[in-house]
């Protein structure tokens, strides 16, 4: 299997990605980890002359804590996010999504900006960016602009970047409290059936804010609002997490494929939804 | 489309290679610089037989473009022993039958080397997380992973003793 030829650039900075897709526009692309475009390219399934490699902008790496606000630069590696060390201490739900995340190859070399521009509603990273409310940072012609994570998403691969901007970070504040992303795959690699990200903040025994959202369970990843309201105000007792786990299924809207039918789908994210609720309450 | 001049160093050696951008890595390998350790298996990113180690990192050479790995320094089941003088874990998954038709083998292996570089004293857990990315049809996994935890131990020892 073997991609139509192209040409390859390796600019070295934003400036110099945005100058060549502005100049080919449709028949350029950028390549990050590649392990979801390379593959496609394998297949003939896309068109592309001219490929940018984004691995010699040095702009675009790096992790850089200020406070509680987290910056994680678009080429940042999911292994880089696993290992970070300063990074776990102010945001352990994202070692957490991560490790879940194909196999350790993979993740040396997947991005968190492939992860979460691609659009790919089967990706891991645009839930658990609706889970921590984060931020997506882009690049374009016109300079930069700020797009929220919970209104990046379109429907399948389309998206809020326009073809002439790239994606340069995301950025978020990192909440204190209880956290989890669980996940229910059927081996390792393979994308979620369902999988959901939840954070979870206690006071003197009430829910003083939470976050829940789904991923693979919708065209897009699903923020869960109605959820995240029966949960605040509550105690999280078991009452209150049935419900809350009633609207987000309610809010999922899966489509049969080779991993099950749309009720099994829906099964399955009631659990993950509620093991991923009650893991967070633990560790508040 | 125009070749491109693309420098690597593997296993020790510099090379200058002149192929199309759309070569993949490890078509680059076995078919221009006659490396075959690393195996064709699934060609998709998801068996692991064309694992490679690229500047310290596991990655699957069927997923990535030879002109993405210019500059890079990139060690195959070569660079780790060779018949006369085998690699612990080569040692290892002789002695404890890690292998049956030897197809994954080499990605195995290569993968097992760069995760005991980063966990020297892994668990039996982690050293099956560490090598889900390498698919095995043989052997049911058991004697694979009692290789590469005896190789740690025995590498380990030799640390000690060296």
């Amino acid at each position: 299997m073997v991609p139509g030829a192209f040409s390859y650039h390796r600019p070295d900075t934003i400036d110099g990605v945005v100058s060549l897709l502005g100049e080919w526009g449709d028949d350029a692309r950028v390549i990050a980890g590649g392990h979801s475009l390379i593959p496609v390219m394998k297949q003939r399934l896309t068109d592309i002359s001219q490929l940018i490699d984004l691995a010699g902008v040095d702009a675009l790496k790096g992790i850089s804590i200020d406070g509680d606000t987290v910056t994680i630069g678009a080429m940042t590696t999911q292994h880089e996010l696993i290992t970070s060390g300063t990074l776990h201490e102010v945001a352990p739900i994202i070692r957490e999504a991560s490790l879940q995340i194909a196999d350790p190859q993979v993740r040396y070399v997947g991005t968190i900006g492939g992860n979460v521009a691609n659009g790919d509603p089967a990706n891991d990273m645009p839930g658990l960016m609706q889970t921590i409310d984060a931020k997506y940072h882009l690049a374009g012609p016109n300079g930069e602009r700020t797009v929220a994570a919970r209104d990046f998403y379109e429907a399948a691969y389309f998206t809020a970047r326009e073809e002439d901007e790239i994606l340069t970070s995301i950025s978020f504040v990192a909440k204190k409290g209880g956290y989890a992303y669980e996940k229910q795959k059927r081996k390792i690699g393979d994308y979620a059936t369902a999988a959901a990200g939840v954070l979870l903040s206690m006071d003197d025994g009430v829910c003083s804010s939470a976050s829940i959202a789904l991923t693979n369970l919708s065209d897009t990843p699903v923020y869960c609002d109605a959820a995240v309201e029966v949960l605040v105000g509550s105690s999280v007792d078991d009452n209150s997490i049935t419900k809350a786990v009633k609207a987000a299924v309610e809010a999922s809207d899966p489509v049969a494929d080779t991993r099950g039918p749309v009720d099994f789908k829906k099964y399955v994210a009631g659990v993950i939804v509620k093991r991923a609720i009650q893991s967070a309450k633990t560790r508040v | 489309m125009e070749k491109m001049h693309i420098k690597m160093t593997v296993n020790g050696k510099n090379v200058d290679l002149l192929t199309e951008p759309r070569t993949l890595l490890i078509h680059a390998l076995r078919e221009e610089l006659g490396i075959t350790g690393p195996h064709v298996g699934c060609s998709s990113s998801h068996c692991g037989a064309c694992t490679i180690d690229m500047n310290g990192m596991s990655v699957k050479s069927c997923s990535v473009f030879a002109a993405q790995a210019d500059g890079a320094e990139i060690t195959t089941i070569e660079g780790l022993g060779t018949p006369d003088a085998l690699h612990v874990l080569q040692e290892m998954f002789k002695e404890h039958h890690g292998l049956q038709c030897g197809y994954c083998t080499p990605g195995m292996i290569t993968r097992a080397y760069r995760l005991l570089q980063e966990n020297p004293t892994p668990t039996e857990e982690e050293v099956r997380f560490g090598i889900a990315g390498n698919l095995c049809r043989c052997t049911g996994y058991q004697n694979i992973v009692k290789a590469i935890l005896e190789a740690a131990t025995k590498m380990n020892e030799m640390k000690e003793s060296a």
